[in-house]
């Protein structure tokens, strides 16, 4: 077990999480919740709080994978074993800071202010599902791969032209590291010194092409050197590494060292316990005994037992968290299935700021018809 | 007589590549996924096991890439077949698309040729996430240099791609993804072609001509075998490529019947029915007893699939549409 530079530093230190090996992830908890290097400085209310993100997301993607299968939702894509990433990541971000998804960040959307109910509305396919709420700083889920990450760029480039804090953290998998988006976006950050992270949630398997044939790179964090950038690897399944690793890469973003870039390259090892998607088999790529490997490295029981040593969390308060978060859970999954099917005219209502004619007079005729032969014409199979 | 395997339309995909990568080794096909995988739609099924990993080949996630080195492989004088998982995530390989896969032949005056074919999945219909169900065939067909084929059929579908595989000039294989599974249809063991550029009949009728093609095919047919109840007696012609449009079969089933409805899920803007409209002005217009009517998609984003049913053409609103063409 090697102890990263966080077990090292001397206490008021500026740790410098930047000056390390690529292939040397940052880690504070190990596999059992053992204390392996500094731990942030977080009030038992955070890590209270961190503990049950995760707790949420993971109880959230048992019951949207089962919605799915019960044909109550369409396509999903779990989340499961990411849950440390998403969370200590998103937790690390100031009340102005954006994040900009690619389709697995539910937790880290949720962390932000995106009420489940939206994320389920979305995978359930109403249009509703994508608009984030007016104060919550969250774009679109980008479904295309790395196509977010120039936009990530173009936001924080907004936020520096402004003279403002805002600092953007965008999210992407190991895949994306393949695409030309990732790179035109990155070598942008680093052209124009953007408060950036880019956080890459490398969970081993871009649907069924593994991490070492996306690349001949050893780590996806050394990317970062070939545009002059900072880049680290971080334990993805430690959440209390991932939240000092972002949280520094943030603080850098936003008051920066003259010294150091901005934008800051983060590569989170993690694995994803499920499928791509429900519509994915993974057996028929991957071993069980690698799925066993990381299960053993599952973030829950791994924050939980530091809390349980730290004497954050007992018995009691596990039982009560959980019967919340089910009931949070629930009570979104009831929300969402209550909404009625979007009216057809949601499917023109802002293609456009002002409907143009033709447009309007399609929607006319697609009512014409609706009166004419009731919704049933339109549903058959 | 050939032996014939009941097959869908997907396994009709995989069959094609079966059989031509038996028959010439320089046949070679690459894509995300299309591996061990078999394809996200088991399109590729069996041949990483039957063909190994150099010639059936998991590509990293970059369709700019897949399709650019298949350029390169092409102007050597391979014959690489692409898969881009989705239609709709073909567009960072846009560039590659129209700016050399398109031109390379008249680019080089003929030296280099392009024998390639990109296949991707279209089409919606199936509650699939943001842009999987897209339909922008009319973005390729507005390309000049390349041919590209939407089958409705098994049968075909093997033979299409077949000839897609052995054509000298590059090929965009767009396979209706709804029908991948819908139904079976007999389909050769042996290899066997479909021309390229060749629309059939699928019914004949007295009354009006529906054009449509790919996953519209079924419901356009459903709606003409139920208008024989009002007495109206349609034929369908499925034009199975789309570039380059069998002009002479647009032309001569418009003129038995006058009359002329075309059916696309793609937007109805600049979509194929507008070109279809065209040649029937170019050619045929003193036969024209009505105006063109296009049941088609609407001109918006394709939306999430709790609406999709609304936006794809129905048999409902294809039947409306024959109608119209007839009562005009």
């Amino acid at each position: 077990m090697g102890l990263g530079l966080f077990g090292y530093e001397p206490e008021g230190a500026t740790v410098n999480v930047f000056e390390r090996p690529y292939d040397d992830p940052v880690r504070v908890l190990d596999e059992h919740g053992a204390v392996v290097g500094d731990v942030p400085d977080l009030e038992e209310s955070d890590l209270l709080a961190v503990y049950r993100y995760m707790r949420i997301a993971r109880h959230f993607d048992g019951r949207a994978v089962s919605l799915q299968r019960q044909g109550r939702m369409g396509t999903y894509p779990p989340l499961s074993g990411q849950e440390a990433a998403q969370v200590g990541s998103a937790y690390a971000l100031g009340a102005d800071d954006w994040i900009v998804p690619s389709y697995r960040e539910h937790a880290a959307a949720l962390v932000r202010g995106i009420p489940l109910t939206q994320t389920l509305l979305y995978w359930m396919g109403h249009e509703d599902g994508n608009r984030a709420p007016e104060d919550v700083n969250v774009l679109p889920v980008a479904v295309p791969i790395a196509s977010q990450v120039p936009h990530a760029m173009g936001a924080a480039w907004a936020s520096k032209l402004r003279d403002e804090d805002a600092v953007v953290c965008c999210y992407f998998g190991d895949g994306a590291t393949s695409e030309g988006d990732f790179h035109e976006g990155v070598n942008f950050a680093g052209v124009f010194d953007t408060p950036n992270v880019f956080f890459c949630n490398n969970n081993q398997w871009a649907i069924s092409v593994p991490r070492e044939r996306q690349t001949r790179s050893e780590t996806l964090a050394q990317k970062a050197e070939a545009y002059g950038i900072d880049g680290v690897q971080v334990d993805g399944m430690d959440p209390l590494a991932v939240y000092a690793v972002t949280k520094a890469a943030v603080e850098k973003a936003r008051d920066p060292d003259p010294d150091r870039p901005r934008p800051t390259l983060i590569e989170a090892v993690q694995y994803r316990f499920g499928a791509h998607t429900t519509a994915d088999d993974p057996t028929v790529y991957r071993d069980d005994d690698e799925v066993e490997t990381w299960r053993r490295k599952d973030p829950i029981p791994r924050l939980e037992s530091y809390l349980r040593t730290e004497g954050i969390l007992d018995d009691g308060r596990v039982a009560s968290i959980e019967s919340d978060v089910e009931a949070q859970v629930a009570a979104a999954i009831d929300e969402a299935e209550s909404m009625v099917r979007p009216e057809p005219r949601e499917l023109f209502e802002h293609a456009y700021a002002a409907l143009p004619t033709e447009l309007e007079r399609q929607f006319e005729a697609l009512e014409a018809l609706r009166e004419k032969h009731g919704d049933a014409a339109f549903l058959e199979e | 007589m050939s032996e014939t395997q009941n097959l869908t339309l997907v396994q009709a995909v995989r069959d094609a590549l079966y059989t031509e990568m038996q028959l010439d080794e320089e046949v070679i096909v690459l894509g995300q996924d299309v591996g061990k995988n078999g394809g996200v739609f088991r399109a590729t099924e069996g041949l990483f096991e039957e063909f190994g990993g150099d010639r059936v080949v998991d590509t990293p996630l970059a369709e700019s890439g897949i399709v650019g080195c298949a350029v390169g492989m092409a102007a050597m004088g391979m014959r690489p077949v692409p898969e881009i998982q989705f239609s709709g995530f073909m567009y960072p390989s846009y560039d590659q698309i129209v700016s050399h896969m398109a031109r390379f032949r008249a680019r080089s005056r003929g030296r280099f040729t392009l024998p390639m074919t990109l296949r991707a999945p279209y089409g919606g219909g199936i509650r699939a996430p943001e842009h999987h169900s897209e339909s922008k065939e009319a973005f390729y067909v507005h390309e000049a240099g390349l041919k590209v084929v939407m089958p409705s059929t098994p049968y075909d579908t093997k033979g299409l791609l077949i000839s897609a595989i052995r054509d000298p000039d590059p090929v965009i294989f767009l396979e209706p993804k709804l029908i991948y599974r819908a139904f079976r249809g007999e389909v050769p063991e042996e290899d066997y072609t479909v021309p390229i550029g060749e629309a059939v009949t699928r019914r004949e009728g007295e009354d009006v001509t529906v054009f449509t093609y790919g996953a519209m095919a079924r419901p356009t047919l459903e709606a003409a075998e139920s208008l024989t109840e009002e007495g109206i007696d349609a034929e369908v012609v499925d034009l199975r490529t789309v570039s380059p449009l069998d002009r002479e079969a647009i032309v001569d089933a418009f003129k038995r019947t006058g009359r002329a409805v075309v059916v696309h899920e793609a937007p109805k803007t600049g979509g194929l029915a507008g070109e279809i409209t065209a040649i029937i002005q170019e050619e045929a217009l003193l036969y024209q007893e009505a105006p063109v009517t296009r049941v088609t998609g609407f001109d918006v984003p394709y939306p999430l699939y709790a609406l999709e049913d609304y936006y794809l053409p129905s048999v409902t609103r294809i039947e409306e549409g024959i109608r119209e063409a007839v009562e005009f």
